[in-house]
């Protein structure tokens, strides 16, 4: 057995531990089709992954209320998490919404604990990361340098072409979520460079597919982004903003959205709810919040999402 | 003495309420439009020129108030917060939530 091997075999048990716990659960895809679904399937896989990252979503800094009364403490439990993990991610996505109110104090508290991870880490906005009076401005300041517009940007790594994206601001009357035409000419250009075998990682605050309409969970221009998605082999798109696990396959791109670290929300159109917060019980909040890990295996073009709750 | 008293009970009262924006926009005969479940309510009012519109946040997420073309907005509302704006031409004015656009509303001034 390769050390490779051994190490692959070490992190299955600590998967296959997560499948006891009922906490984690693994996508794996082959050529953006899935596989198979469950951490079993994901512990059979015989390749250890080339790389890692971790996306980590929704933190609300400043968000308090009586069943989670400071955000920075269940934050700091998410990044905590993080930097126990088995195998170190070579990064950090941070999926939006890293603040409440856009206050400067809620970043530096924000920066402070991410800073635990001892990782690097790659924002995008959330809506509640562009209310200051700049619309944006005090959030580019700070994690948009390199950006263009107002804070996209790609980059590549391991042989995977990241993408990301910006739908929070310029929001229109009665719409969702909107990237405009001069993030999707930018898109198109960006990815012009890049061979239809490239594996993509898009990742955006709101989801990019209408989970739910009704509450704006969507985003209104994303078909023109998933058209020009499309020639590529394998895409996987990472969001925030529901506060909550949810999947789809889609041809050959495969959309999760993730848990927020600061509270959660109810699922979609949920009788009676609104998107706002979901109060839960104290002793019950560590399940509904968590962070995700994602392994890649580039050469079987398989990928693994794993989400793990707090809890 | 007793009229000390009297304006405490009415001060907590106000505060109770959470509505001192309201309030003071009643006294001046301006309107108050509340926010709750994510809805403005009520969403059509119509008003005088030179009348003030108050509008208090009740949901426990933060809001906002923008209008369409530009013509004003209110910074995040939190919890219990309040904008007021004061409308000096008759006009139709359209609003929504920048944070949740789904939200929507409008200010008919006569």
């Amino acid at each position: 057995m390769s050390e490779l091997d051994r190490e692959g075999e070490s992190r299955r048990g600590a998967l296959k531990c997560l499948a006891w716990a009922g906490t984690g659960l693994v996508w794996t895809l082959a050529g953006g089709v899935p596989a198979s679904i469950g951490l079993p399937a994901a512990a059979a896989s015989r390749r250890a992954s080339p790389f890692s990252f971790v996306q980590i979503s929704d933190s609300h800094i400043g968000f308090s209320k009586p069943f989670n009364p400071d955000a920075r403490v269940t934050f700091r439990a998410a990044v905590a998490k993080i930097a126990a993990l088995p195998r170190r991610p070579d990064f950090i996505l941070h999926t939006g919404d890293v603040s409440q109110l856009s206050r400067d104090s809620q970043f530096d508290d924000a920066d402070q604990i991410l800073r635990e991870a001892g990782l690097p880490v790659f924002h995008v906005p959330g809506e509640h990361d562009v209310l200051d009076d700049g619309q944006g401005r005090a959030f580019l300041d700070r994690y948009g340098k390199g950006t263009k517009g107002a804070g996209w940007y790609s980059f590549d790594h391991s042989g995977v072409h990241f993408v990301a994206l910006v739908n929070v601001v310029n929001l229109k009357a009665g719409g969702m979520g909107d990237l405009g035409p001069d993030q999707l000419a930018w898109l198109k250009d960006d990815l012009a460079a890049h061979g239809p075998s490239t594996p993509i990682v898009v990742f955006t605050h709101i989801p990019l597919w209408a989970v739910y309409p009704d509450w704006g969970w969507g985003t209104d221009d994303a078909a023109q982004a998933l058209a020009l998605l499309r020639r590529f082999g394998s895409v996987t798109v990472l969001n925030g903003h529901i506060h909550q696990v949810q999947q789809k396959v889609e041809g050959h791109v495969a959309f999760y959205t993730a848990r927020s670290t600061a509270f959660p929300q109810a699922a979609p159109g949920a009788h009676g709810a609104t998107p706002g917060p979901l109060a839960v019980p104290a002793d019950r909040l560590g399940e509904v919040l968590g962070v995700r890990e994602v392994d890649f295996l580039v050469r079987d073009h398989p990928l693994a999402v794993t989400d793990q709750t707090l809890a | 003495m007793p009229r000390f008293r009297l304006a405490i009970v009415v001060a907590v009262f106000v505060l109770a309420l959470g509505a001192i924006g309201a309030a003071v926009a009643a006294a001046n005969g301006g309107s108050v439009i509340t926010i709750d479940n994510f809805t403005f309510s009520p969403p059509t009012i119509t008003i005088p020129a030179g009348a003030t519109v108050t509008w208090t946040n009740r949901d426990d997420t933060p809001h906002t108030v923008r209008a369409v073309d530009g013509a004003f907005h209110s910074k995040a509302m939190d919890t219990a917060e309040s904008y007021s704006f004061t409308f000096a031409k008759p006009g139709v004015y359209r609003y929504f939530c920048s944070l949740h656009p789904k939200m929507v509303g409008q200010v008919i001034v006569k």
